[in-house]
């Protein structure tokens, strides 16, 4: 492997891992407040990424400016988001707090069944694929190759902003003080004089919008297909639990472990370009049982 | 004996119904085959765990059943007990691990493991036939060359017979000290431990004999389809399992044949009258029996047959 497809990898690895870990962020935040694995986050992520693409297409047919093709994608995905999170939470989630863990966990499959077939319903099965922004932002050479500035720049720092912006609305917001102790114990928290409710609403609306963040973001550089979000859903699944189910830090860690490693297999050894994030999971999870991160005592957020 | 009843008329409505109406054979094959790893889930359920990744016994059976039904030209009979034995295994190493994780973790690295699984059948196609499967020719059945149809109708026997037997044996597990000790891994774990009774390896007897069940479940798969796809371990197809469990009721076996059943024929008229939707009427089913009927069609059922004992 010279110096130059080593290049590329690195740089493939940290486009695709920005990715995941946005998906991977909302998914684990969500978790942190509810304690269920949403498995319909992954329907997120797919429906985020056709409505984005949905945009792009209004925006070329009415000749609006192509400079609203970024802010765009990121509208498409709070609006998606923020709509969906908060049916999903005022007609399913906020119903089963008290239902036995099996049963909740089956709940979000059954969202997942019902996203699944009204996204094909409403997009069909043809690939989507609209990528006007990527040509529009152009090219950087770097150590001699030539790579997009929408992968190199855009999405990675995204992901850092989202990083960054959860970590310190978390931190030093009133509200983000709030999640946290929801987080850490619903019933105090609701004690306390916390709006248990208000909380959780936003918190899976915030949730479900970074899923459909890296919808949206991933939409100008892959073609969107019914089957997309199961796959992403795995993909994001893998990152969580090997990070620390409910841990930011270790969301960020494992989907750069997992975006870098799945790449540099892409180049070395493609047949198992699909295995490597799995692999990752099971070996860590087989040291750490309880992920990267996380620690019996640890604070979950 | 109000259930035994009950049993004895639906297996032989099964029979019945299979052998006047040709073309249900094969759904009521599929919703046999489909209720033997159910079965398998229901071990798990038991325990309070729920994986999402049991479609790989199933998916490495129906493998295993192609593999040897094209090397070796074997009997049914053969293939059915060598892929179980295969599953069996299987489950027995990978149980070694897995019995040490709980909740999330349980789900997650049996969906991971599937997944690799999976992968490695797609991805290796030279081998396995890629994503669109191996196909291999109808095998004798106990020695005997048959005919497709009358293929069909011993097979449907043979999977009626299997799942009284499975079904039989859960309970009888279920009752069983190993069995009780299972489902005191759902409600207190400690204690369990402090009767001096390992909670591990409990857990791995049942994970084997849901590896089992769920082997058992997808060589009759296999053999009832002449083909095998990746696709039968794909993870969807392990939550569709769990899906089953839940809707005929997890606190029986006989829950997993009614749940199994009613999937078959929900997804028969699904597909028919509302194209591409059935994965959304299956969704909007799941949510009306958790939240109307959580303990399934067996808990209706069972209610049913109690009341009638106190009238």
């Amino acid at each position: 492997m010279n110096a130059s497809l080593f290049a590329l990898a690195l740089m493939d690895g940290v486009s695709y891992a920005a990715l995941l870990f946005l998906v991977a962020l909302g998914l684990t935040l969500i978790f942190g407040v509810m304690r269920i694995l949403n498995i319909a986050h992954g329907s997120l992520y797919a429906w985020g990424g056709y409505f984005a693409a949905t945009l792009g297409l209004l925006i070329t047919r009415f000749e609006l400016s192509p400079l609203l093709a970024l802010p765009a994608l990121v509208v498409a995905a709070l609006l998606m988001g923020g709509l969906l999170g908060t049916v999903l939470e005022f007609a399913l989630l906020r119903r089963i707090l008290d239902k036995d863990p099996i049963l909740q966990l089956l709940v979000t499959f059954a969202a997942f069944m019902v996203l699944e077939d009204l996204q094909r319903m409403i997009w069909g099965v043809q690939p989507v694929f609209v990528s006007d922004v990527v040509s529009q932002l152009g090219t950087l050479s770097v150590a001699g190759v030539t790579y997009t500035r929408y992968q190199l720049l855009v999405l990675p720092s995204m992901a850092v902003l989202a990083f960054f912006g959860l970590r310190w609305f978390l931190g030093r917001t009133a509200l983000g003080r709030q999640v946290t102790a929801v987080t850490h114990h619903r019933e105090v928290a609701t004690a306390m004089g916390v709006n248990t409710g208000r909380v959780t609403w936003l918190t899976i609306s915030v949730g479900c919008a970074l899923g459909a963040l890296g919808g949206a973001l991933a939409s100008p550089t892959t073609s969107f297909t019914p089957g997309i979000g199961a796959e992403m859903m795995v993909l994001s699944f893998a990152v969580v639990a090997t990070g620390g189910l409910g841990q930011i830090g270790g969301a960020a860690l494992a989907a750069l472990m997992i975006g870098l490693a799945r790449s540099f297999a892409i180049y070395l050894l493609p047949e198992l370009e699909v295995l490597v994030p799995y692999l990752i999971m099971v070996g860590v999870l087989l040291i750490r049982p309880e992920g990267l991160f996380s620690t019996v005592a640890t604070r979950r957020i | 004996m109000r259930l035994r009843l009950l049993i004895g008329a639906l297996a032989l409505a099964v029979l019945v119904l299979g052998l006047s109406f040709p073309w249900l054979k094969t759904p009521l094959l599929l919703a046999l085959a489909n209720g033997l790893a159910v079965a398998g889930v229901i071990v798990l359920i038991r325990a309070g765990q729920v994986s999402f990744g049991n479609a790989m016994f199933a998916c490495l059976a129906g493998y295993g059943a192609a593999f040897m039904a094209r090397a070796w030209q074997l009997d049914a009979l053969l293939l059915i007990g060598l892929s179980a034995v295969l599953a069996a295994l299987a489950g027995a190493v990978i149980g070694l691990f897995i019995v040490r994780y709980r909740g999330i973790f349980f789900g997650m690295l049996n969906l991971a493991l599937s997944m690799v699984l999976f992968s490695v059948l797609g991805k290796f196609g030279a081998v396995t036939g890629g994503t669109d499967g191996l196909r291999f020719d109808r095998p004798t059945l106990g020695f005997v060359h048959l005919e497709r149809e009358g293929f069909e109708t011993a097979l449907l026997v043979l999977a009626l017979a299997m799942a009284i037997v499975a079904g039989w044996l859960v309970q009888r597990y279920f009752a069983s000290i190993s069995g009780q000790a299972l489902a005191a891994i759902k409600t207190n774990e400690t204690r369990l431990e402090y009767l001096g009774i390992s909670a591990r390896r409990v857990f791995w007897g049942g994970y084997v004999l849901a590896a089992t069940l769920c082997g058992l479940g997808g060589s009759l798969f296999a053999l009832a389809q002449g083909l095998v796809t990746p696709e039968m371990g794909y993870w969807v197809r392990s939550g569709e399992l769990v899906f089953i469990a839940i809707l005929g009721g997890s606190g029986h076996a006989l829950g997993a044949f009614i749940g199994a059943f009613v999937f078959e024929f929900m997804k028969l008229y699904a597909a028919a009258l509302l194209t591409g939707a059935w994965q959304l009427v299956m969704g909007l089913v799941l949510l009306a029996m958790v939240f109307l009927a959580p303990k399934g069609v067996f808990g209706m059922i069972e209610r049913r047959l109690r009341s009638g004992r106190n009238a």
